[in-house]
């Protein structure tokens, strides 16, 4: 066969056609080792709500329990704590204003269900290290500046939070720490993964 | 003695016949000609070699004891220590190679902009050699992991988090890297299986791409010469020589001066005072407590500084990532005709000194606590960092080069 003889119009339907519908299957052969990636079942389930009992919580005091793998934390703030709170000029979102960070209950003031007790997960929302509680006290040990009222001051990357886990402007979190969704059952006792039930 | 000589001019030529091993041999080595004028700083590239293949061999073995399970991987790291045969020393070889990869090659991206390796007709050859650093950056990061200590732990939490600043669907980005809501188990595993398979495969790859495109432009030298401009008339550059037995004599040497003081290293101080081996991993895994001070290992610190420096999520990862991925562009950022620092004028080597001084002070400075001095200081450094690369077209578009003779020897 000589050169004029080959359909070169034929060759090149051909081969475009082996070229996509190769990359299509390729693309479908992909799929189970890009959602393998993806959390098992087994690292699903483990995210069942988790009970915790504040009897002992000492006002001042933070207790760290674990949810989702995730350290969660609670503070019985005590009346000064509270007072501090209510000094919002510096802060990024004193409002909560960002849906995502908060359930609709824990839109207000603290934050919280009970204005002294505060629910948080204690990552920072800049890159997830955890950070260090440091009351109005020990804000010289962390240079932080004679007006620290106590809150947290994330060792990584040097964002501040005040006693409700609000972000202050100017460092590297985006936004406020999160508060997971939380019920009472009862005075003591706080299931931490479920939501409060509209009509309680 | 004539029969066993014999017997192996028999053997080479069954092979040559089957397998093209002489003329490999002298493509590679022999008839490979390199300029007559290298000096120290063209030891790297042999040591980086010779780190991989230590890296290699020591990693082997300590598979062999290491568990990658969260409950029992930094259990087993001690059992290496304590237990295993040798193992303390497997464990340091390893340890310390990581530390050891990292300084033979920023002294090897060094000598090439100092020299101007990664001008035409090396931008190729740059290429493939800065995806042989990030794919070190991964392989590094994937390798922390695995002893699971307190920063192995967080740093990996941290690095991972990165990927949740990417607008939209970040933090799903993140649970699909992590394959949990936080750095577990199952992310253990996977890093495991990145860490001893997956990219020491790209590497090998990488390193043989970048050895191809070595051979195919032939190396650039402290004159900035090109030897293959001026041939005899055997068609052999009058400014080269044979590789072998030369360079790898002259390798040798060097070989011989790194294993002397990467063995100090590895048997009289293998933590390098915190440096090698951080005391915060000597303290096991707690995802409920983030250490007082965490910083990454130093070859991260660069960058790492540069992170803290944005108060912006987003940007300052956008930042960190345009610190790494602005030396792909060097090639075409660089303007100058001239190659080698010795010829070129005063605002590049001002600029060079400049950026050298900015990368070791942020390098400091990622290791240090977070004070509002310390953030200036990385601010301005940054903007220093990134103004030796952005501001590159213009300072070396009319710099005062002096012009370079057209053979090696003849300043």
């Amino acid at each position: 066969m000589s050169e004029q003889d080959v359909e070169k119009s034929r060759r090149r339907f051909l081969l475009g056609s082996v070229a996509v519908l190769g990359g299509v299957g390729a693309g479908f052969a992909a799929i189970p080792f890009v959602s393998s990636f993806q959390p098992s079942a087994r690292a699903r389930a483990v995210g069942a709500p988790v009970e915790i009992d504040i009897s002992k919580l000492e006002p001042g005091q933070r207790v760290i329990h674990q949810w989702r793998g995730q350290p969660v934390w609670v503070v019985r703030r005590t009346t000064t704590m509270m007072e501090a709170l209510e000094r919002t000029d510096a802060l990024a979102d004193p409002e909560s204003q960002q849906v995502d960070q908060q359930p609709t209950y824990a839109v207000n003031a603290s934050r919280s269900i009970k204005p002294e007790i505060l629910v948080m997960i204690g990552l920072c929302t800049h890159l997830g290290c955890s950070p260090t509680f440091v009351p109005a006290e020990s804000g010289a040990e962390f240079q932080l500046g004679s007006d620290w009222a106590g809150g947290f001051f994330c060792p990584c990357h040097g964002s501040r939070f005040d006693l409700a886990g609000r972000v202050f402007a100017g460092y590297p979190a985006p936004s406020n720490m999160r508060v997971p969704p939380h019920r009472y059952l009862s005075e003591t006792r706080i299931l931490i993964g479920e939501d409060q039930r509209s009509d309680a | 003695m004539n029969a066993v000589v014999k017997g192996l001019t028999g053997l080479r030529d069954w092979i040559d016949q089957r397998f093209p091993l002489t003329e490999f041999w002298e493509s590679q080595l022999t008839g490979y000609y390199a300029p007559k004028n290298f000096n120290f700083w063209y030891f790297f590239g042999v040591l980086s070699l010779l780190v991989f293949v230590i890296q290699i061999v020591s990693g082997i073995w300590l598979v062999m004891s290491y568990k990658p399970d969260a409950e029992r991987a930094f259990a087993s790291v001690e059992y290496i220590m304590r237990d295993v045969e040798w193992g303390w020393l497997l464990r340091y070889l390893h340890s310390t190679g990581a530390s050891a990869f990292f300084i033979v090659i920023y002294l090897h991206m060094f000598r090439a902009l100092m020299y101007g390796s990664y001008k035409k007709p090396r931008e190729l050859l740059w290429i493939f050699g800065m995806f042989v650093y990030l794919a070190l950056m991964a392989e590094a990061f994937f390798g922390y992991l695995l002893p699971w200590g307190q920063m192995s732990y967080w740093g990996a939490q941290v690095i991972i988090s990165l990927f949740g600043a990417v607008p939209f669907v970040g933090e799903q980005l993140a649970e699909w890297i992590r394959g949990d809501y936080v750095v577990s188990d199952v992310t253990l595993n996977r890093f495991f299986a990145f860490h001893v398979i997956a990219l020491p495969l790209v590497l090998c790859g990488l390193v043989v791409l970048h050895l191809v495109a070595l051979r195919q432009t032939g190396s650039n030298n402290p004159e900035g010469i090109e030897i293959k401009a001026s041939k005899g008339p055997d068609g052999k550059p009058l400014d080269g020589i044979p590789f072998h037995p030369y360079y790898t004599v002259k390798d040798l040497v060097g070989v011989i001066l790194f294993l002397m003081a990467f063995s100090a290293v590895v048997f009289y101080a293998p933590e390098l005072g915190g440096r090698f081996l951080e005391y915060n991993n000597f303290v096991p895994a707690n995802p409920m407590v983030t250490p007082a001070h965490i910083e990454p290992v130093w070859y991260f610190t660069p960058f790492y500084a540069i992170l803290r420096a944005v108060p912006n999520k987003l940007f300052g990862v956008i930042l960190m990532g345009a610190a790494v991925v602005l030396f792909f562009f060097l090639p075409w950022l660089d303007r100058s005709k001239v190659k080698s620092i010795r010829y070129r004028g005063v605002r590049y080597r001002f600029a060079l000194t400049v950026f050298v001084i900015s990368f070791l002070v942020l390098g400091f400075l990622g290791m240090q606590p977070v004070t509002t001095v310390y953030t200036w200081m990385a601010r301005v450094f940054s903007v220093i960092y990134f103004a030796f690369f952005l501001l590159m077209p213009l300072y070396t578009s009319n710099d005062n080069d002096r012009p370079v003779p057209a053979r090696i020897g003849t300043r």
